[in-house]
């Protein structure tokens, strides 16, 4: 197993994880590792192929690769280390991760602070158990998306498009464009859901039937989809009898609805809210769970990447603080060793600036008795501290030793307290 | 039918026995076979094992206690039961004996309890027993509250029929049997024998003839079609009853984790509210007789019926996290018993009809029932020396302990790459399982292999990765990947071949 | 010339007002429901001369993907889309490929370039 350990580890690389990534090398952390499971940086954006993205951050109109690149770029200026094609498989409240890839085989990244950037799936016909066949042929746009625009296969000739969201209504335009025919795009609501400027150029433009008010009600074909039924739907989105209409068709293209993706922030111990389906995250983006915080999709739906892109700066900034803040601490304590005929001490670990607070207690036992006086002595990298007479000593009896605030100076810095026992002369 | 062309009615072999359906019972039958030193073809239509009433059951394990006594089907559930479980760990096949439980409702139900507990006692079930209604909420604290009794068949559980159909036919393969897939029957070879016998030679399909002292039809749905051809009809045989189910999220809360079944009616043993052996909560199945055999659809009405039937079992069922809905269909008759016999009209024949509920844990009594009309065919069985019933299944990533996973990842690199995440199925198994003795070729035998695809995405993220490996390592272009049977392809041509006029 | 009304929905920003636009052939003679003066500016154009980007992808040769993502620089005139998508159809190029390379240079004879969207590195 390849161990490993970061300041940050942000787990995604979309215009979330790009921009924590970034905004935790800014703000002074220094591993900063981002974990992609696909086989480039970019995310969903890659194969959003399309523009309309940086509107308002960069107060220009481009594709999402374009927009994806500007960050890949300055990830890469910055010094953000990637680990791409690699997959995370468990993530523990300590912030462990276990991550598989080829090269390495599995990865334990120990990671002070972690950014959950994995963004949203697509809601399955399943979920909606829409009745009729189970063919080939029935696809979420996004696995359309991916297969038209990076693997380079259409996956039908003449689409049905249910949803008009803007996955939906974007796809009903490539489609067209690679030679496609969209025969009907069907909405359960009364209104279109995506935004109006897609309607426009996506489904107005090029004369797409919408059907609002409707839903689909059958799948037929056994082997590949031939047509769909669509129904329209009342008030309570229930299909009206008699109202049925045969689409013919060879695919049905699903654009229904994006569910956080948060299977590793359960995981992690991190609670969900119901109602978005992702973490409950305060101000600066950080979970219930220390340390872990969330950014973009995985938080709730977004409508532009713009807002996504602030969300991961403001994770990762503070991702990066505190991950800065626990390198601080662990560089500060000091280990506590056992010496000479002592058997354990407690506390294991000291932070020399709790004395600024109280004196702070040593408890240790020893190994073997002496019947005796001995010295106890305390030292810090091997220069004494303090040293306290004690007439004998037992294993069965506990023995406690107090440090106080004047102690401070001969501690701070030290990397090893230890405890020993010498007999007198 | 097929037409019958010339080039199909040319020998291509000769073996002692060919079984007709590469299904649950056909593969577990095949696997008994060979034991003995037998030549034995077993052939299916499709291009994978088990994708009839195989891939789309309710996966239970049936402890007996309701095929009545003195039937074929009640006298080879017992028995079978028996077998199934030592069978799954010879075969490396996952299966939980986690008891079953009919439920009672009313005062009607309970008395139906008590049917059902002398007839399970006369024939032998073990371990059969009513418990109270407080105790059933205590092992199920979902049921409804105003259960009455349940009654307790500690004998029954839950298995994963894919995984059986694949093992047995992998472990026949292994010890000799000769598997052909896309070879359709559409016809045998028959020649006169005697006076009131006529004999059946062989079976002629679309790769040609095989000939074979015995020929045993296995073929599900389609042994009407077989039969007809020789002229065996049962009047009171139905042709396909559909089964409809809805299967939840894993991780959905208040999920049941028992087998409840209803208090059965003469046709159906009801619907079921219980868990398949991944962890899911299923509910099912509907019983819908239908003539068309090809019809797997959901109907709508179905699943309101699904809901209905649960909610009687388990009132505060909600129905969210339904991930998918499907239907299997199975072929039955009213009289509701298997039929399993060498037809009197005929010599080297066997047949097998009507193998619906309890199918799958009589299939290895059924097995051994077989291999005797077998031996009364005249042929000899002599046991093979070296026959090795233990076959182990190729690792399961997820299963696996970190360290194990790492081992596996510096073994073969393509174990560090996850194709499905939901049900973490890595590119190293997918491409064992496409180069394994029963080969998986399409994107539903690797789904059934692996469980890839049935998690909460339903293969949105995996199917273009699966495409991709496929193409791959069969050699296809892409296009030519196909879901489950012939044109069942997933695209459709390159984005930038597009057709004229585009 | 007739006098038509046309309705529009500008797709300046996010907002989407419903315009009602009289106009006398080409010309525009009135806009109503816009909330800025760049629905006005959008009617205009939509009217005279409506545009839009385009938006596809090319075939790669030896690419560590088999296409690669490619715009206009500018939009072009609606009636020339599906043509120049047509020659895009035609392209092939040689990976590796570097961002904003040129595709199809003044698209069509609309002075326009068709450029990539991302740098494509050559297959492994």
């Amino acid at each position: 197993m390849l161990e490993k350990r970061c300041d940050v580890a942000v787990i995604g690389s979309g215009p979330a994880g790009l921009a924590a990534a970034i905004a935790a090398k800014e703000a002074g952390a220094q591993d900063v590792v981002i974990i992609e499971r696909d086989v480039e940086l970019g995310g969903i954006l890659l194969q959003c192929v399309h523009n309309g993205f940086g509107l308002e951050i960069f107060k220009e109109d481009l594709t999402g690769p374009e927009y994806a690149y500007r960050f890949i770029e300055r990830a890469k200026e910055v010094g953000v280390e990637a680990l791409v094609d690699t997959f995370v498989l468990d993530l523990t409240p300590l912030r462990e991760i276990y991550a598989i890839n080829k090269r390495d085989g599995m990865i334990k990244l120990d990671a002070r602070a972690v950014v959950l950037a994995m963004g949203c799936r697509e809601r399955p016909r399943g979920a909606l158990a829409i009745p009729g066949f189970r063919p080939a042929g029935v696809y979420t746009a996004g696995t359309a998306q991916r297969l038209v625009n990076i693997e380079g296969y259409m996956p039908g000739e003449r689409f049905v498009i249910l949803g008009s969201g803007d996955i939906g209504m974007i796809m009903a335009r490539r489609l067209t464009f690679e030679g496609a025919k969209v025969e009907r795009m069907i909405e359960i609501l009364p209104y279109v859901s995506g935004l109006r400027r897609n309607y426009v150029q996506c489904v107005l433009d090029y004369d797409i039937p919408l059907q609002l008010r409707h839903t689909v009600t059958f799948v037929k074909g056994h082997d590949r989809v031939e047509a769909v039924v669509s129904s329209e739907v009342d008030e309570n989105w229930q299909p009206i009898p008699g109202t049925e209409e045969t689409i013919p068709c060879d695919t049905l293209l699903l654009s229904v609805g994006l569910i956080p993706e948060n299977e590793l922030s359960k995981k992690a111990g991190v609670q969900l809210d119901p109602l978005t389906g992702g973490p409950y995250v305060d101000e600066t983006m950080q979970t219930n769970v220390p340390g872990i915080f969330a950014a973009g999709n995985v938080v709730h739906v977004y409508d532009l990447v713009d807002w996504v892109t602030q969300a991961g700066y403001l994770a990762g900034r503070h991702a990066g603080e505190y991950a800065i803040q626990r390198r601080k601490e662990s560089g500060r304590r000091l280990r506590v060793v056992a010496g000479d005929n002592v058997h354990h001490v407690v506390p294991h670990v000291f932070d020399p600036l709790s004395l600024e607070r109280e004196p702070q207690e040593l408890q240790f036992r020893v190994r073997h008795p002496v019947e005796a006086p001995v010295w106890i002595k305390v030292e810090a990298d091997g220069k004494l501290v303090k040293q306290k007479k004690e007439r004998y000593v037992r294993p069965s009896e506990m023995i406690m030793l107090k440090l106080s605030p004047e102690d401070y100076d001969k501690i701070a810095g030290a990397r090893e307290l230890s405890v020993r026992v010498e007999e007198k002369e | 039918m097929e037409e019958i062309k010339e080039e199909y009615k040319e020998v291509k072999g000769k073996y002692d026995v060919i079984i007709i359906g590469a299904g649950l019972v056909g593969a577990v039958i095949a696997r008994w076979l060979s034991k003995y030193e037998l030549d034995i073809l077993l052939i299916d239509k499709e291009p994978d094992v088990g994708t009839g009433t195989s891939k789309a059951n309710t996966a239970i394990v049936h402890a007996g206690y309701d095929s009545p006594f003195g039937t074929l089907r009640g006298k080879l559930v017992v028995k079978g039961n028996r077998m199934f479980y030592p069978m799954c760990e010879e075969l490396d096949v996952p299966y939980k004996m986690c008891g079953t439980y009919v439920v009672a409702l009313t005062d009607e139900d309970m008395k139906t309890l008590e049917r059902l507990m002398e007839n399970g006692r006369k024939k032998g079930v073990p371990g059969l027993e009513i418990i109270s209604g407080e105790e059933m909420r205590h092992r199920e604290p979902l049921i409804n509250p105003e259960v009455k009794g349940a009654l307790y068949a500690p004998t029954g559980g839950i298995s994963d029929p894919f995984a059986l159909t694949v093992a047995a036919a992998e472990n026949a393969v292994m010890n000799g049997v000769k598997l052909m897939l896309e070879t359709k029957a559409l016809d045998f070879v028959v020649e006169p024998f005697s006076l009131h016998k006529k004999r059946v030679r062989g079976v002629i399909t679309n790769r040609g003839t095989f000939l074979a002292d015995v020929t045993i039809a296995s073929a599900g749905l389609y042994c009407d079609e077989l039969m007809e051809k020789l002229g065996i009809k049962y009047d009171f045989y139905v042709r396909a009853r559909k089964g409809e189910y809805y299967v939840f999220d894993k991780a959905k809360k208040d999920s049941v984790h028992t087998v409840l079944f209803p208090c059965p009616t003469p046709i159906t043993k009801g619907i079921l509210v219980t868990t398949t052996i991944f962890g899911n909560m299923i509910l099912g199945p509907t019983a819908y007789e239908l003539q068309d055999k090809e019809d797997t659809s959901v109907r709508p009405e179905g699943l309101k019926e699904l809901r209905e039937g649960a909610k009687r079992l388990v009132p505060s069922l909600e129905m969210t996290d339904v991930i998918r809905t499907f239907a299997g269909l199975r072929a039955g008759g009213y009289l509701h018993d298997f039929i399993i016999e060498a037809p009197a009209k005929y010599w080297g024949f066997i047949n097998l009809a009507g193998i619906e509920s309890p199918g799958m844990a009589s299939s290895p009594a059924i097995a051994e029932y077989v291999v005797n009309l077998v031996r009364e065919q005249g042929l000899e069985l002599r046991e093979k020396k070296n026959w090795n019933p233990i076959r182990k299944a190729r690792p399961d990533f997820s299963e696996l302990s970190p360290e194990e996973q790492a081992r596996l990842i510096k073994k073969d690199p393509r174990y560090g790459r996850i194709v499905c995440r939901c049900e973490t199925v890595t590119e190293g198994e997918i491409v064992a399982e496409i180069h394994a003795p029963v080969p998986a070729r399409t994107y539903d035998a690797l789904k059934r292999r692996t469980h890839l695809g049935m998690g909460r995405c339903q293969g949105s993220f995996d199917t273009p990765r699966v495409i991709e490996i496929l193409s791959r390592e069969l050699g296809i272009p892409p296009t030519q990947v196909i879901k489950e049977r012939r044109g069942s392809n997933f695209l459709t041509r390159p984005t930038k071949e597009v057709p004229e006029g585009g | 010339m007739a006098v038509e009304t046309t309705k529009l929905i500008c797709i300046t920003c996010p907002l989407g007002c419903e315009l009602k636009v009289t106009h006398e052939g080409k010309r525009v003679l009135e806009v109503e429901g816009h909330q800025c003066k760049r629905g006005v500016e959008y009617a205009q154009q939509e009217i005279s001369d409506p545009r839009r980007m385009i938006i596809t992808t090319v075939r790669v040769k030896g690419g560590f993907h088999a296409l690669v993502p490619v715009r206009s620089t500018e939009p072009v005139p609606k009636a020339k889309i599906f043509p120049i998508l047509r020659k895009l159809r035609e392209v092939e190029l040689k990976a590796p490929v570097e961002m904003h390379q040129v595709v199809l240079a003044n698209a069509e004879g609309t002075g326009i370039d068709v450029v990539t969207s991302r740098p494509l590195p050559a297959a492994n």
